[in-house]
């Protein structure tokens, strides 16, 4: 551990404020990059469902 | 004899024609994604927890260094994704394989955001460091025409609707672009500047201990996988949308059907 306690790690010397600004926007973009195609896929399965349901009455 | 060579001929390229094929690659890749899942998860956490807790502190630049664990494999990936995008556009104007062109289309948002990435934590990191959020200098310009390129490829497969045009416009975008790469990697040396030289070479031993470099390698390498397991991701559905007439993806479309609504499914049948 590079720190002494808790309190200093938040802190970073005099850095906090960028180290953790710059992780927290690292994760937001990750995880904007899993969820889009995550979600683009289930939308796009129920909506192929629904075309196929609606091919087999007719 | 002659038959014989251009029957080995056949045998070693047929992974080749597999791999143009939409149905193989849909199962293969599904196969491949929980594990490179995993592996970008792990080796993201890890590097970032040793980066961020257990590295030591920079001598001259402090803790502000240790966004270097973000900014250098968002940098990396951003221009590995776009030499990737070219040889997919040289593949698939060559031999014009379908999956060429769902990669190069697929792969060019996921590049735009590790660019978007590579600039915003360079800005956070140079405001303590330099005393500046941005300068326009070689490696700083270059990058931010780097996302331009992004930006156009992404306008340039939107906007024309015919696939095939939209295809082979796009290769072509992505082939002159890539001139783009050498000038990034090399515009800490022709020209100069504020920006630090690479952190790794193939060649040479890293400037810094071990356990500051360590951790670097760790997120390096889970940004690949993720990139990995995004890209696949995003295939997978185009994949899906292109052959929607095909039989093996109603198969697909039943199968998630029965994942989550087996009572009604099964009324159905």
């Amino acid at each position: 551990m590079s720190f002494e306690s808790f309190s200093d790690f938040l802190v970073m010397g005099k850095h906090g404020l960028y180290v953790w600004s710059a992780y927290g926007i690292c994760f937001i973009v990750l995880a904007i990059n899993v969820l889009t195609p995550f979600f683009a896929r289930r939308r796009y399965l129920q909506q192929e469902a629904r075309r196929l349901r609606r091919e087999s009455i007719t | 004899m002659n038959t014989s060579a251009k029957a080995k001929g056949g045998m070693s390229w047929a992974w080749f024609h597999k791999l143009g094929s939409p149905k193989w690659f849909y199962g293969i890749s599904g196969r491949l994604l929980p594990w490179l899942s995993i592996a970008a998860a792990l080796l993201i956490a890890i590097g970032v927890v040793w980066g961020l807790a257990f590295a030591p502190p920079d001598y001259q630049q402090g803790n502000s260094f240790r966004i270097i664990y973000m900014h250098v494999p968002a940098a990396m990936l951003a221009q590995s994704c776009y030499v990737m995008m070219a040889v997919c556009g040289v593949v698939g104007l060559v031999w014009k394989m379908k999956m060429a062109d769902i990669a190069l289309q697929c792969a060019a948002p996921i590049g735009a955001w590790m660019t978007a990435l590579a600039l915003v934590t360079g800005a956070i990191w140079g405001k303590p460091t330099w005393g500046s959020w941005w300068v326009w200098d070689a490696r700083l310009t270059s990058m931010l025409i780097l996302l331009f390129l992004y930006f156009g490829l992404i306008a340039l497969g939107n906007a024309i609707t015919n696939r095939d045009s939209a295809a082979r416009a796009c290769a072509v975008l992505a082939i002159v672009g890539v001139i783009n790469i050498p000038i990034i990697k090399y515009s800490v040396e022709w020209w100069s500047t504020l920006h630090q030289g690479a952190t790794f070479s193939l060649t040479e031993k890293p400037a810094m201990p071990a356990e500051m470099w360590l951790p670097l390698l760790f997120t390096v390498l889970g940004f690949y996988c993720f990139f990995g397991a995004v890209l696949l991701m995003r295939m997978r559905l185009e994949v899906l949308k292109r052959e929607a007439r095909a039989g093996w993806v109603k198969d697909v479309v039943i199968k998630h059907l029965g994942h989550k609504a087996s009572p009604h499914n099964g009324a159905e049948r």
